[in-house]
């Protein structure tokens, strides 16, 4: 059981996190400008990073 | 996880994917455009341009820019005035032959709010980026395509939650957003699939459930306008026709007094989609940000111009309110745009990988 539920984290824990930020950052934009769309780019910007590293790294 | 879960889990994924990938490229590439549409508009000439005046220049009676209008425009109505906070000297103006007629027959020009000299706006009415937008919204199928659309967005958001069960019996052994380096090219752009795909999971599943719900729009209006509204107007039930309006100089001083601490956005004129036929209706928005996307509807009598009944809004209205930033990506500045975009573009190479990795499965198996 414990074994599962580490493995489930290890899977999903970033993807949530990711995911949560996410949506934090597109309803903060929401709540007000400056600060509030600041946390919407971070929200937005994390998975544009990744993704566009991952497509430079292996995709030639 | 079961292999017969997992079948099953695949199937679902598959298919809703297959059935909608078409739609939801068509609405990707249509989309990238429409994010810039402000931009690109200001580029093609299409943005209103007004003259330098003043900053102390008053705004023009209402009555004399519906006047002004209706001069340029002669035999139509005036179905709607908008304004807009990055255009604050002028105001938008639609007219059509008829208070009712449907929207995509409509004029839409913008008028200076304090010379009421007219400033024809192109991209509103044909175009590019017309195109784009019907593209994007209906495919020219009228409500038919809206719904197609809307029941795409469906299949979308199964493809999407599918995916995210699959991720963990697709990436095995492995961790977070591995991609594996082999010589296998359908491996490869398994992983990036599954990598853009769960990163980008949030704003894939927002912009699909708001753009299923803006796709639903005129079925949500169609609904606010047979309960709320008509409970609203109840009295005017029998009442006649209307045949004269009362000019509409002093509408949104007798809107500001009946919802305090609210901005005019619209000003729904007797007979259109927005009011009732015997009513101004100035749609009235929040003054804070979240409340900015939520309207109120101020019903003044078109005759006596006494107000009669402020609207409270069903929840639906609210949704739809709030799903048109969400959907749209135009609230959070220009970084905000740009990152609309470019994860537009992800989603394209996930559409796409998907199609590939489908294709060679397909040969694979006998």
């Amino acid at each position: 059981m414990n074994r599962k539920r580490s493995r489930f984290w290890s899977l999903y824990g970033a993807a949530l996190l990711i995911a949560l930020l996410g949506a934090c950052g597109l309803f903060a934009a929401l709540l007000g400008d400056g600060a509030w769309d600041v946390l919407s780019w971070v929200g937005l910007g994390i998975p544009v990073v990744i993704s566009v590293h991952a497509l430079v790294k292996y995709c030639r | 996880m079961k292999s017969k879960t997992i079948r099953r889990w695949s199937f679902a994924h598959t298919w809703s994917s297959l059935i909608c990938t078409l739609f939801l490229l068509l609405l990707a590439v249509t989309g990238l455009p429409l994010v810039f549409h402000h931009e690109l508009e200001a580029l093609l000439g299409d943005a209103p341009q007004y003259r330098q005046l003043p900053a102390d220049t008053p705004p023009m009676d209402l009555a004399q820019l519906v006047q002004a209008a209706l001069a340029h425009r002669p035999g139509e109505v005036v179905q709607y005035l908008a304004w807009d906070d990055d255009h604050r000297d002028g105001v938008t103006v639609i007219t059509a032959a008829t208070a009712g007629t449907e929207p995509n027959s409509s004029h839409t020009f913008s008028l200076d709010a304090r010379t009421g000299e007219v400033v024809e706006t192109p991209a509103a009415n044909g175009g590019f980026m017309m195109v784009m937008l019907r593209l994007h919204v209906d495919m020219y199928a009228g409500l038919p395509g809206k719904l197609l659309l809307a029941f795409m967005g469906l299949l979308f958001v199964v493809a999407i939650v599918s995916g995210v069960v699959l991720y963990a019996p697709f990436m095995g052994r492995q961790r977070f957003a591995r991609v594996r380096q082999t010589q296998s090219r359908r491996v490869r752009w398994l992983d990036l699939h599954n990598l853009i795909g769960i990163v980008t999971l949030t704003w894939a599943l927002v912009v699909g459930v708001t753009g299923v719900i803006n796709a639903c729009a005129d079925l949500l209006i169609t609904a606010w306008r047979n309960d709320t509204l008509t409970a609203m107007v109840a009295p005017y039930r029998d009442t006649p026709p209307l045949t004269s309006m009362a000019p509409a100089s002093r509408l949104l001083a007798i809107a500001r007094g009946a919802a305090p601490g609210m901005q005019a956005d619209f000003i729904a004129f007797p007979g259109t989609r927005f009011s009732s036929e015997h009513h101004y209706a100035v749609f009235m928005k929040g003054a804070t940000h979240l409340t900015s996307h939520l309207l109120t509807p101020v019903l003044i009598d078109a005759t006596t111009l006494a107000v009669t009944a402020v609207g409270g809004r069903p929840w639906y209205m609210n949704a739809l309110g709030l799903s048109q930033p969400l959907h749209y990506g135009d609230y959070g500045g220009r970084p905000m745009q740009i990152l609309w975009a470019m994860i537009d573009v992800l989603t394209i190479v996930v559409l796409i990988s998907g199609l590939y990795l489908w294709w060679v499965k397909r040969r694979v198996k006998p």
